[in-house]
């Protein structure tokens, strides 16, 4: 195991329009320690999502190094990517992503059909990580049958169905009433305290500050970086778990 | 793994049922059709072959009249050229191993209180032979009626169903235009001939007394058609070229002038018969593969509007660590699904189809194990082919431009 979780140099992202390319991700240096807890700020059209993108695996820089858990991720071929996904990451989303024709269980499970597991242990992971999100009555409920909130833990449940090494959470409180949030951010950082490295994309400070590092993008670059310590104490993380 | 993605398919059939309904009717139309065309091809194949076979094999029949010349003439055999001697002769040419001189016409039987028209056929045992024609029960006429012009028959099935009924017909005398006939033996049956009609309503008598009891004679001997059998079909033109010779010699007719008589080679008839209906099966089950054609775009238009429309789940499955080959196996297992159960809906109805039409039209069909496993084949190979472009479509979508699909 290495020490840096994620290791991102000399980084950058064009995108291709009909007016030329634009930049979207200049010279960006980032690393983070295992077992950390970053929050990305920043304003709108910064470059955060495409960021999270790249670290995600989900898209590819222009140029610059990316390392994940030790790996050099650009010389890895689009199955190996999948099975990056699947099993080292987490993606959590502003609009949960749901599937919408499956029910909370399946959903939930859904990404260990992609690692070969058999239904049964799909069904008892499932079920024992809906518990964990407080959701253990609702295991056969479609999504559009329980709130926002609840939807977000479901999602935030079949990010950890295969116990990955880093969560990655675009906005995941940005559809969200901040009462809600602030219970969603008490698991987050539950799941921090059980090892889980984290990065976390907000526009609101008081949930950045739940980070134990607080960064910001500006105009696609990263122009401050921050370490704090966290301000929840135990007793409100445990009211969740 | 594959259960899981099989289950994954079945449940977005289930989430557009209309659609999904749509969609396999154009795959039951199609293959229900292929089967159905493929019975009715293959039951007329088969009847024909049946006919043939019950014709005989290396068969020509030489009937009396002109075919070749134009203006007013009256048809083939109702003016008799031929004779008994000119079959005589025939018999001793090369490559031939059966001659039956016949003359025929109708007659009214009657046995008891039962009465019947039937065709009356006057010939030799050889006809037998020539046919293919065995007894069900009773004996063959001799040479020895031949000669004395015995009033003995053997009778038909057709004929005997319609005038003994439940009657052993062996040994009962009927009456043919009033003349006693000693019921010798009963003919197998033979079903319908290549030209639909049916083969046991008939009586077969001895020649002779044909000519002189029933038929009447336009001269001393005379035909109205000559059967002969050649021993090989590869030697069948010469032994035609050697009757036409002997023929003509016989009948004196000089090189060039119209014949008084004319050979057909009834083997080269059924053949084409064969060939005919084999070329109409075919083109029925081509007609039939066009719907499946259809049948099959039909299912790729469907999954491409699918696709479109789940492009951001897609993009979900992606981002959860769903390989390219992933996404493709649940697509294509989705169209193979619709157009197996697609298929098997159509093959049931085809089947249906075709006993119904066995039924009602009293044609022949044969659903053979064949005709149903191509189906199925053609059916996943176009669930295959037309569901792999709208996989393949789905497999490369780019996950972050599909996440980002409203
Ligand atoms: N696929 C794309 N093609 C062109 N421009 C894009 C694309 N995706 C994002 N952008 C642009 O890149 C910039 C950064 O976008 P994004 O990373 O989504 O910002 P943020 O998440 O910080 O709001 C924006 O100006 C956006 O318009
Ligand atoms: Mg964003």
């Amino acid at each position: 195991m290495t020490k840096n979780v994620v290791q991102v140099r000399d980084l950058y992202k064009d995108y291709q329009t009909a007016a030329g390319a634009i930049a979207v991700l200049k010279q960006v240096d980032f690393s983070m320690d295992t077992g950390d807890f970053v929050a990305i700020m920043g304003p709108s059209g910064s470059g955060k999502s495409t960021f999270m993108n790249i670290l995600g695996c989900l898209d590819k820089p222009t140029r610059g190094e990316y390392m994940l858990d030790g790996h050099q991720v650009s010389a890895l071929d689009g199955n190996t990517l999948a099975k990056i996904r699947n099993q080292t990451l987490g993606f959590v989303f502003q609009g949960f992503n749901l599937l919408s024709r499956v029910s909370l269980l399946d959903n939930v499970a859904l990404p260990l059909v992609y690692s070969g597991v058999s239904r049964d242990e799909r069904q008892a992971r499932a079920k024992v990580l809906l518990e964990k999100v407080g959701l253990g009555q609702y295991l056969n409920s479609m999504p559009n049958q329980i709130s926002g909130g609840q939807q977000q833990r479901v999602a935030i449940a079949r990010a950890l169905v295969n116990n990955p090494r880093l969560i990655l959470a675009d906005e995941p409180t940005g559809n969200l009433d901040s009462k809600t949030s602030e219970e969603i951010m008490a698991l987050f950082m539950a799941l921090n305290a059980d090892g889980i490295s984290i990065i976390l994309v907000t526009h609101e400070s008081d949930i950045a500050a739940h980070a134990s590092r607080q960064i910001r993008f500006l105009d696609g670059r990263i122009v401050h970086d921050e370490r704090s310590s966290p301000i929840v104490n135990a007793s409100e993380t445990k009211e969740i778990a | 793994m594959f259960l899981a993605m099989l289950g994954e398919a079945w449940r977005a059939m289930g989430a557009n049922r209309l659609r999904t309904f749509l969609t396999m009717l154009g795959m039951v139309i199609g293959v229900g059709s292929v089967v159905l065309m493929m019975a009715i091809g293959q039951g007329a194949q088969e009847s024909v072959k049946a006919s043939i076979n019950a014709m005989g094999s290396n068969l020509f029949i030489i009937l009396s009249g002109s075919f070749t010349a134009g203006g007013a003439r009256s048809g083939s055999g109702n003016v008799s050229s031929l004779t008994v001697k000119d079959a005589d002769a025939i018999s001793e040419l090369d490559g031939v191993s059966n001659v039956a001189p016949v003359s025929m016409g109708n007659a009214q039987v009657v046995f008891g209180g039962n009465n019947w028209s039937t065709s009356i056929i006057g010939t030799t045992p050889s006809y037998l032979d020539i046919r293919v024609w065995d007894l069900a029960d009773g004996y063959v006429f001799s040479e020895s009626d031949m000669r004395s012009a015995t009033r003995v028959a053997l009778v038909g099935s057709t004929v005997v169903e319609n005038i003994f009924g439940d009657v052993d017909p062996i040994g009962k005398t009927i009456r043919i235009k009033q003349n006693p006939f000693v019921i010798l033996g009963v003919l197998k049956s033979k079903g319908q001939s290549l030209d639909g009609r049916d083969q046991d309503d008939t009586i077969i008598i001895p020649l002779t007394t044909a000519q002189r009891k029933i038929l009447g004679n336009q001269f001393a001997g005379s035909v109205r058609q000559i059967m002969v059998q050649a021993t090989t079909p590869e030697i069948m033109p010469m032994v035609e070229q050697n009757i036409n010779g002997l023929l003509k010699q016989r009948h004196n007719i000089r090189e060039g002038a119209d014949s008084d008589f004319f050979v057909r080679n009834l083997t080269a008839v059924a053949n084409s018969a064969a060939e005919t209906t084999r070329t109409m099966s075919l083109l029925l089950g081509a007609i039939a593969s066009v719907s499946l054609l259809v049948g099959g775009i039909g299912i790729m238009n469907i999954m491409l509007v699918s696709v479109t429309e789940r492009t951001r789940e897609i993009g979900i499955r992606m981002a959860i660590g769903a390989r390219e080959r992933d996404i493709l196996l649940q697509f294509l297992l989705e169209a193979i699904v619709i157009s197996i159960i697609g298929c098997l809906i159509g093959l049931f109805l085809g089947i249906s189809g075709a006993m119904l039409v066995n039924k009602l039209a009293q044609t022949a069909v044969v659903i053979s194990g064949n005709s149903v496993m191509i189906a199925f084949a053609v059916a996943a190979g176009v669930g295959i082919f037309f569901g792999y472009y709208p996989a393949r479509k789905a497999a490369r979508l780019n996950p972050i431009e599909a996440l980002r699909f409203q």
